[in-house]
């Protein structure tokens, strides 16, 4: 909380403030990156054991193998969040399973599943981006600055 | 083939706890912490150095979330390259398709199978 906040607080409420911050359960930091090292760690090698298999049976590159090696995390990561299986994942690994690309996934496919009751047009149409939004448009728009600045440096000679 | 193993586990694994960081530490959403780490992507590769992490770590640099603001990066710049500025739009979407493709293929397959639970 900021300092700006706190000033219109009573005492009373500050010092309950207090109190409510030593009670508060310390998140264990360590013991969750851990988790997080863990988990991210073997999705990604999971997901270098994809690559290999599209470079050796289906004779793409090291360049290219990359995307047929998403499609198939995010194909796997439907079947994980149908299951209900992605959920306990996500609880024990925390950022380990949100940060690789089967996280983006899930939340696409959980928002998707989640919101079938409403109809599929109104319900899974308008819903599935509904977490996943934020990334592709901070994505995009980051990607649209930097590839903009860098194309005009390039045509001014600059780069 | 054994170290690209191991560096993707390596490498995979430690962008994870920077992100488990940004959970714990910096105290921020889910939502808020895959944004950033997108826009640290796109960063990275317009100066140049997510690249050679790939080369490096294999699946560890393209399997998180940051690869794909490499991408979309990398194929805007790979259009304008040959269309000038209109590529940076038209070439956007060049290379990260199959993610965003498979995401909604499969999302809208998942929600025709799976009820949800509870």
């Amino acid at each position: 909380m900021g300092d700006k906040q706190k000033q219109k607080l009573t005492p009373e409420q500050q010092q309950y403030q207090q109190l409510e911050q030593k009670h508060e359960i310390k998140r264990p930091v360590v013991k969750n990156c851990f988790k997080a090292f863990l988990v991210g760690g073997l999705i990604c090698t999971i997901g270098q054991a994809i690559t290999y298999f599209y470079i050796y049976f289906f004779h793409f590159t090291e360049q290219t193998a990359g995307n047929p090696t998403v499609a198939t995390m995010i194909f796997l990561s439907m079947l994980l969040t149908g299951f209900g299986v992605y959920d306990h994942i996500g609880q024990f690994a925390g950022a380990g399973s949100a940060v690789p690309v089967t996280g983006f996934g899930n939340s696409v496919i959980s928002a998707a599943i989640e919101h079938r009751t409403e109809g599929f047009v109104l319900g899974v149409g308008g819903n599935m981006f509904k977490l996943a939004g934020s990334v592709i448009l901070f994505g995009v728009f980051a990607a649209f600055v930097v590839a903009l600045f860098k194309t005009l440096l390039t045509m001014m000679g600059v780069l | 083939m054994l170290p690209m193993f191991f560096w993707a586990f390596v490498v995979g694994g430690l962008i994870c706890v920077f992100g488990q960081l940004m959970f714990d530490i910096a105290k921020l959403t889910p939502a808020h912490t895959m944004s950033l780490l997108v826009v640290l992507g796109a960063l990275l590769d317009g100066f140049g150095l997510y690249e050679p992490l790939i080369d490096f770590a294999g699946a560890g640099a393209t399997i998180p979330i940051t690869s794909f603001g490499n991408s979309l990066v990398h194929g805007a710049l790979q259009e304008a390259e040959q269309h000038g500025l209109v590529g940076v739009l038209t070439g956007m979407f060049e290379i990260t398709s199959s993610g965003i493709s498979a995401a909604v293929i499969f999302g809208f397959i998942g929600a025709l199978l799976f009820k949800p639970k509870g």
